[in-house]
C-alpha cells in the first residue's frame, strides 16, 4: 500500500478522494499564473520561492509545469531510501488533504456569487428585449415631427418677408418726420435756450439735407434750418459777447459755434479778446490792491489773489483754448502764447511792484511763502504754455527778489553793527556821567559779539527759507548753486565781515584826529572784536554757512584765511590807532606842560609836577582799560630789579655820561664818544611802530610816543638850572612808575635819559640835582 | 665806481669827532639849521648852523667835491647866539640870514639878522691854503630884522626869484615884509600883517612861492596852513586842520603853481592844491615820528625829500601829482651808452608813487634836509647830533627820469 499512499497525484483520478480537486485548485491556479507570468516575462520574480537553478521544465518538479508523476515516482523510488520514501508519502498525503480542504472552502465561499451572477445575466437578457421595442417607437414619432415642421415653414414663408419690408418703411418715415419737424424743433430749442440740443439736431440733419437738397421739399427744410441756425449762431454770439457768464459757459458757446461751422480764426480772436477783458479786470483789481498808498493786504494774500484770480483765469483760458482750438495748429498756439506772454508780463509787473513794497519788511517767511505760492501757481500755466515762458519769468522774479533780500539782509546786518557801535558809545559815555570808572569793556565786547552773531544767524535762518525743500523754487539751479555760494556766502556773510572791517577801519581814518571823535575805548573794543573774528568767529560763521547751505557751486569763494587776514589787519590798525590816540592825549599834556612853562626863571623843584602824576594816572587807567580786553603779553626778561636800582643806573653813570661832561670842558671828546657808543649799542627806537596784540605792547607804544614827544619838546626850549632839575625830577618820577608797563624797561630808561640829556644841553648852566634829593622828592610824591 | 654811485657819497659830523681837525676850543654841539647856498649854481655847497648855549656858535660851510668825493668844510663864527634857522639870498652868494637865540638870563628871544660872509669864502676862493686857519673868519653883520615889539622870529624866507632885496620874517604871530636897502645894509619894514585869534598863535614856518611873480607866501601856524598875498599882506587861502597836529614845514612845488606840500607832527606828509583846500591831493604816512622838513626837488618835482625825528630821511616819488607826464613810457632809443642796462630797465614798470629810498644813517632826529642848488640829484640832511649826510638820488631812478 505504500505505492497507493505515495503514488497518487493530485489529479490521478476523479474518484480518488474528495480532496482531489481541492488540492489541485491552487496548483492549477499556480500553473495558470505561471504561464501568465511566463508570458509576461515575470518568471524570475515569481519563481523566487523555488530553489534557484531549478529547471521549470523539470518533470520531477512537483510544482513545475511539466510535472510527470511517473517520472517523479520513478525518481523517488530509485533514489530515496525507504525511510525517506515513507516520509515523502506521509508528507504528500498531508499536502493532498490540505489542498482538498482548501478547495472545498473556496467553493463554499463563492457559491452565492455564482448564483447571483447567473440571475443578473438572465434579467439583463429580458430588459434588452424591452428596450428595443421602445426605440422603434421613438423613431416613428420623430419622423412624424419632421414632417409637420416642414409643412409649417412652408406656410409662414410669405408673411415674414412682408413684415421686414414694413419695418424698413417705418424707420424711413421716422427719419423723414424728424426732418420735417426739424425747423420747428430747432425753433423750440432756440426759444428754450437748449442750444446744445439744437446744435446737435442741426448737426445730425445737415449731411442729409446737404445730400438731398435737389429735392424741393428737402430744400425748403434746409432753408428753414439755415435761417434758424443763423439765428442760433447769432444768439450764441450774442451770449458769447455778453461775457459775464464765466469762462466755462463761454467755452461752451465757442464749442457750439464751432460745431455750427463758424470760422475758427475769428472765434479764436474773439475768444482771446474776451478772456483778455476778464483777465484785465483781475489785473485791475490787483492793481487796486497795490494802490498808491497801500492799505495793502499782506503779500501772501496778494499773491493768493493773483494766483487764484489771474493765474487761475489764465489757466482756464489756456486749457479751454487748447481744447477748442486744437485744430488750429501751431499758429493758434502761437497766438495763445503771445496772449499769455503779454498779460503775464503785466501780471509780473504788478507782482514785482508789490514785492518791492515788501523789501523793507523784515519778515522773510511770509515773503518766501508768498513767492512759493506765486511760483507754484505759475507752474500750471507754465506747463500749458511752455512757449510763453511764464515759468522762467516767474523764476527770474523769484531770483531777483531773493537777491534783493540778500542785499536787504546785508544792509540789515550793517545797520545792526552800527547800532551796536552806537550802543557801545552810549554805554561808554554813560558811566562817566555817573562818575564810575571801568564801563565793563569785556562785557560790552561780549554783548556786541553775541548781538552781531545772533543777527548773522537770524539773517542766515531768514535766507535759508529760500532753499527749504518744501519751497517749490528751491531746486532751481540758481538756488542750489549761485544763491548759496555767491549770494549767501559771498554776498551776505563775507560781504558783511568785509564791511564790518571797513567800518572799523574808517574809525582809524576819521578826520577827528585831534580830540578823537571816536572814544579810544571803542577803538580798543573793535580791535579786540576783529581779533576774535580772526581767531574764531569767522571760521565758525563760514562753517555754519557752508553747512546750512551746502555750497555745491564750483565758483571761487573767498577763503577763510583771506578774511582772517583782513580781520587781523583791521584789528592791528585799530589797535595801532588806539595807541596813537592815547599816545597823543598824553603827548599833548606833556607838550603843553613843557611849552607853557618858563623854564629859565623857574624855582628850585620841590615837587613832581602835577602833570607827571596825571600822566602816570592816565597811563594806569589805560593799562586797566587794555587789560580788560587784551592779555598781558611778554616782557623782556629782566633781572628783578626794582625802580631803585634802575634809578641809580639812570641817574648816575648814564645820565652823567650824557651831559655831565658838557660842563666839564676837560674831556669833550670822551663824552661824545661815550654817547655815541651808547647809541651804537641801543637799538633804534621806532616810535610809532606797529603793536602786537597784547597789553604790554600797547602800553609800550603809548609810552614811547609820549616820551618821544617830551624829548622833542624839551629840545625846543632853553632851561635854567632849576628848570633842568625839575626835568630831572619829573623824569625820575616817570621812571619810577612807567617801567612796569612796558615790555622792555630799558626803553623807558633810554628815552628818559635822552630827555634829561637834551635838557642839560639846552641849559646854559647845567647843575644837576643830587640823585638822593631827586629820590626824596619823588618818593614824597 | 659802482658802489660810489649807489651808496651815499659821504657823511660828515659837524661837531665832528671823526675828522679831528678842529682847533682847540672849537665848540661842538647840536644843529638844526641847514640850507643850500641858493645863489650858487656851480658848486655843491651847504650851510649849517650850530646850536650851543655854552660856546660860540658857528656856521659851517660844507663844500662837496663831486668829482673826488671829498667834503670840505669852512667855519664862520656866529657869536650872537645859537642858530635856529638859516637861509641864503637867492641873488647874492655871500648874503645869508639867520634866526638866533640871544642869550639872556631871564628870557629867551629869537632874533633875525642878515649877514655877509667873508669874500674869500665865496666860491672860487675857497681853496685857501690852510683850512684850519679859516675857522677864524667871522660874519659881517649887514642889518637886523628886528623889531622887538614883534617877538621871536621863527623863520626868514627870501623872495625866490627877486634880486635879494625882499625878505619875509615870521615873528610870533606877525608876518613882516622887509625891504633891504643900501646893499642890504639897512632893512626897512615894508608891510606887515598879523594873525588874530584866540590862544597863543605862533608861526612855525613859512615859504615864499616861486610862482605868481613872487606875490605869494605860505605860512604854517599850529595845524593851519595859510597863504598870503605880499602886495596887500592879506590872506588868500587857509587850510584849516591841514594836519592833525602841529604843521612843521611846507614847500611849494617849483613847477606847479598851485601845489604845496606840508608835513607835521601827525607823521604825515600832505600835498595840497591851493585852489581846493578841503582835501589833500595826496597823503603819505611813511615816517614813524614827526616830520620836520619837506623839500621838493628844484627841477624834478616828483622827488620829495622829508626828514623826521624818527632819524630817517625819506625820498619819495610823487610822480602822479608832479609836472612830469604820468605813465610816460621811456623811449629806450637814446640809451645807446647803456646797452647792458637796457633789458633790466625795459622790464621795469613806470614808477609809481611811493618811497624811493629810506636813509637811516642818522642816529638822532633829523630836523633839516634840503636839495643842493647846484646838483639836482644831490641832497643833504642834518641830524640834531650834528651829523650831516650827503646823499644822491639812486642812479637807476635818475636815468629813468632823465631818459
Amino acid at each position: 500500500m505504500a505505492a497507493g499512499a505515495a503514488g497518487p497525484g493530485p489529479g490521478s483520478g476523479p474518484g480518488d478522494s474528495p480532496e482531489g480537486p481541492e488540492a489541485e485548485a491552487p496548483e492549477r491556479r499556480r500553473k495558470a499564473h505561471g504561464m501568465l507570468k511566463l508570458y509576461y516575462g515575470l518568471s524570475e520574480g515569481e519563481t523566487a520561492g523555488r530553489p534557484p537553478g531549478s529547471d521549470p521544465l523539470d518533470p520531477t518538479d512537483l510544482n513545475g509545469a511539466h510535472f510527470d508523476p511517473e517520472v517523479y515516482l520513478d525518481k523517488l523510488r530509485r533514489e530515496c531510501p525507504l525511510a525517506q520514501l515513507m516520509d515523502s508519502e506521509t508528507d504528500m498525503v498531508r499536502q493532498i488533504r490540505a489542498l482538498d480542504s482548501d478547495m472545498q472552502t473556496l467553493v463554499y465561499e463563492n457559491y452565492n456569487k455564482f448564483i447571483s451572477a447567473t440571475d443578473t445575466i438572465r434579467k439583463m437578457k429580458n430588459d434588452f428585449r424591452k428596450m428595443e421595442d421602445e426605440m422603434d417607437r421613438l423613431a416613428t414619432n420623430m419622423a412624424v415631427i419632421t414632417d409637420f415642421s416642414a409643412r409649417i415653414s412652408a406656410t409662414l414663408q410669405d408673411r415674414h418677408e412682408r413684415i421686414t419690408k414694413l419695418a424698413g418703411v417705418h424707420a424711413l418715415l421716422r427719419k423723414l418726420q424728424f426732418l420735417f419737424e426739424l425747423p420747428s424743433c430747432l425753433t423750440k430749442c432756440v426759444e428754450l435756450g437748449a442750444y446744445g440740443q439744437a446744435v446737435r439736431y442741426q448737426g445730425r440733419a445737415r449731411a442729409v439735407l446737404q445730400q438731398y437738397q435737389h429735392l424741393p421739399s428737402f430744400r425748403a427744410i434746409q432753408d428753414d434750418c439755415q435761417v434758424i441756425t443763423a439765428r442760433l449762431a447769432q444768439q450764441l454770439r450774442q451770449r458769447f459777447r455778453e461775457g459775464g457768464s464765466g469762462a466755462p459757459e463761454q467755452a461752451e458757446c465757442v464749442e457750439l459755434l464751432l460745431a455750427l461751422g463758424e470760422p475758427a480764426e475769428e472765434l479764436c480772436a474773439e475768444f482771446l479778446e474776451h478772456a483778455r477783458g476778464r483777465l484785465e479786470a483781475e489785473l485791475r483789481s490787483l492793481e487796486a490792491e497795490l494802490g498808491p498808498s497801500p492799505p495793502a493786504p499782506d503779500v501772501l494774500e496778494f499773491t493768493d489773489h493773483g494766483g487764484s484770480g489771474f493765474v487761475g483765469g489764465l489757466c482756464q483760458v489756456a486749457s479751454a483754448y487748447q481744447e477748442l482750438f486744437a485744430a488750429q495748429g501751431p499758429a493758434g498756439a502761437e497766438k495763445l502764447a503771445a496772449f499769455a506772454r503779454e498779460l503775464g508780463g503785466r501780471y509780473f509787473a504788478l507782482v514785482e511792484r508789490r514785492l518791492a513794497q515788501e523789501q523793507g519788511s523784515g519778515d522773510n517767511s511770509l515773503l518766501v511763502r508768498a513767492l512759493d505760492r506765486f511760483h507754484r501757481r505759475l507752474r500750471a500755466p507754465g506747463a500749458l504754455l511752455a512757449a510763453a515762458g511764464l515759468a522762467e519769468a516767474a523764476t527770474e522774479i523769484v531770483e531777483r527778489v531773493a537777491r534783493e533780500r540778500l542785499g536787504h539782509h546785508l544792509q540789515g546786518l550793517r545797520a545792526a553793527f552800527l547800532g551796536c557801535l552806537t550802543d557801545v558809545r552810549q554805554a561808554l559815555a554813560a558811566p562817566r556821567l555817573a562818575g564810575k570808572e571801568g564801563p565793563g569793556l569785556a562785557e560790552l565786547l561780549a554783548n556786541v559779539a553775541s548781538s552781531i552773531l545772533s543777527h548773522i544767524k537770524a539773517s542766515l535762518a531768514a535766507v535759508h527759507l529760500f532753499t527749504a525743500k518744501e519751497v517749490s523754487f528751491s531746486n532751481k539751479p540758481y538756488f542750489r548753486g549761485e544763491f548759496c555760494s555767491q549770494g549767501v556766502r559771498e554776498g551776505l556773510i563775507v560781504g558783511f565781515i568785509r564791511s564790518m572791517c571797513q567800518t572799523a577801519q574808517s574809525f582809524c581814518d576819521s578826520p577827528g584826529e585831534k580830540g578823537g571823535a571816536t572814544p579810544p575805548a571803542l577803538l580798543l573794543l573793535l580791535s579786540r572784536l576783529c581779533l576774535d573774528y580772526e581767531t574764531a568767529t569767522i571760521s565758525y560763521i563760514l562753517t555754519l554757512t557752508d553747512e546750512q547751505f551746502l555750497v555745491q557751486d564750483q565758483s571761487p569763494v573767498t577763503p577763510v584765511s583771506a578774511l582772517c587776514a583782513e580781520a587781523r589787519e583791521t584789528a592791528r590798525r585799530l589797535l595801532t590807532h588806539y595807541v596813537k590816540v592815547q599816545g597823543l592825549v598824553i603827548s599833548q599834556m606833556l607838550r603843553k606842560s613843557v611849552e607853557t612853562r618858563d623854564w629859565l626863571s623857574t624855582l628850585e623843584p620841590r615837587n613832581v609836577r602835577a602833570v607827571m602824576k596825571r600822566v602816570v594816572e592816565d597811563t594806569t587807567a589805560i593799562d586797566v582799560q587794555v587789560g580788560l580786553l587784551y592779555e598781558e603779553g611778554v616782557r623782556k626778561a629782566q633781572s628783578s630789579d626794582s625802580s631803585k636800582r634802575t634809578f641809580s643806573v639812570y641817574s648816575s653813570s648814564r645820565q652823567q655820561g650824557r651831559y655831565a661832561p658838557s660842563y666839564t670842558p676837560s674831556a669833550p671828546m670822551d663824552t661824545n664818544l661815550l654817547s655815541n657808543i651808547q647809541k651804537l649799542f641801543s637799538e633804534r627806537i621806532d616810535v610809532f611802530s606797529p603793536v602786537e596784540f597784547n597789553k604790554v605792547s600797547v602800553l609800550t607804544g603809548i609810552i614811547k610816543i609820549s616820551l618821544k614827544t617830551l624829548l622833542e619838546c624839551v629840545r625846543l626850549r632853553t632851561f635854567g638850572r632849576f628848570g633842568l632839575q625839575q626835568v630831572q625830577v619829573d623824569c625820575h618820577f616817570l621812571q619810577l612808575y612807567l617801567w612796569r608797563f612796558v615790555a622792555d624797561e630799558e626803553l623807558v630808561h633810554l628815552l628818559l635819559d635822552e630827555v634829561v640829556a637834551s635838557a642839560a644841553l639846552r641849559c646854559p648852566d647845567p647843575v644837576p640835582m643830587e640823585p638822593s634829593v631827586v629820590e626824596v622828592i619823588c618818593e614824597r610824591g | 665806481m659802482h658802489t660810489r654811485l649807489a651808496g651815499p657819497p659821504g657823511g660828515l659830523r659837524i661837531a665832528g669827532r671823526s675828522d679831528g681837525e678842529r682847533g682847540p676850543g672849537e665848540p661842538e654841539g647840536q644843529a638844526r639849521a641847514l640850507t643850500p647856498q641858493t645863489a650858487e649854481t656851480d658848486a655843491i655847497r651847504f650851510l649849517v648852523g650850530t646850536q650851543s648855549l655854552k660856546y660860540d656858535n658857528q656856521i659851517h660851510i660844507i663844500d662837496f667835491d663831486d668829482e673826488n668825493n671829498i667834503i670840505n668844510k669852512n667855519v664862520l663864527l656866529h657869536q650872537v647866539g645859537e642858530i635856529w634857522h638859516i637861509s641864503t639870498s637867492p641873488a647874492d652868494r655871500g648874503v645869508l640870514a639867520t634866526c638866533y637865540n640871544k642869550p639872556s638870563d631871564s628870557k629867551v628871544l629869537t632874533c633875525a639878522a642878515v649877514w655877509r660872509m667873508p669874500k674869500e669864502l665865496e666860491p672860487g676862493s675857497h681853496e685857501s691854503p690852510d683850512d684850519s686857519s679859516s675857522t677864524a673868519h667871522s660874519l659881517e653883520l649887514l642889518c637886523h630884522l628886528d623889531d622887538t615889539a614883534h617877538g621871536s622870529t621863527a623863520c626868514v624866507t627870501w623872495e625866490p626869484t627877486g634880486d635879494g632885496k625882499k625878505v619875509i620874517s615870521l615873528a610870533d604871530n606877525h608876518i613882516l615884509l622887509w625891504d633891504l636897502q643900501e646893499s642890504s645894509g639897512q632893512a626897512v619894514l615894508a608891510s606887515s600883517a598879523s594873525l588874530e585869534g584866540k590862544g597863543q598863535l605862533k608861526f612855525t614856518s613859512g615859504r615864499w612861492s616861486p610862482h605868481h611873480a613872487g606875490t605869494q607866501v605860505a605860512t604854517a601856524s599850529d595845524t593851519t596852513v595859510r597863504g598870503w598875498d605880499t602886495r596887500s599882506m592879506s590872506q588868500i587861502y587857509c587850510i584849516e586842520n591841514a594836519h592833525g597836529q602841529l604843521v612843521r614845514d611846507l614847500d611849494f612845488n617849483p613847477n606847479k603853481q598851485y601845489y604845496l606840500a606840508s608835513c607835521g607832527d601827525d607823521c604825515k606828509v600832505k600835498f595840497w592844491d591851493t585852489r581846493n583846500v578841503t582835501e589833500p591831493v595826496k597823503t603819505l604816512e611813511e615816517h614813524s615820528h614827526w616830520v620836520w622838513s619837506i623839500r621838493y626837488n628844484h627841477s624834478h618835482d616828483q622827488l620829495v625829500l622829508t626828514g623826521s625825528s624818527d632819524s630817517r630821511v625819506i625820498l619819495s616819488n610823487m610822480v602822479s601829482i608832479s609836472s612830469e607826464p604820468f605813465g610816460h613810457l621811456v623811449d629806450d632809443d637814446d640809451l645807446s651808452d647803456q646797452e647792458e642796462r637796457r633789458p633790466e630797465e625795459k622790464s621795469q614798470e613806470p614808477p609809481r608813487d611811493g618811497v624811493i629810498a629810506t636813509y637811516e644813517e642818522h642816529e638822532d632826529s633829523v630836523y633839516a634836509a634840503d636839495w643842493s642848488s647846484a646838483d639836482p640829484w644831490l641832497f643833504a640832511s642834518l641830524s640834531y647830533d650834528g651829523r650831516l649826510v650827503i646823499n644822491r638820488v639812486p642812479r637807476a631812478l635818475k636815468y629813468h627820469i632823465l631818459l
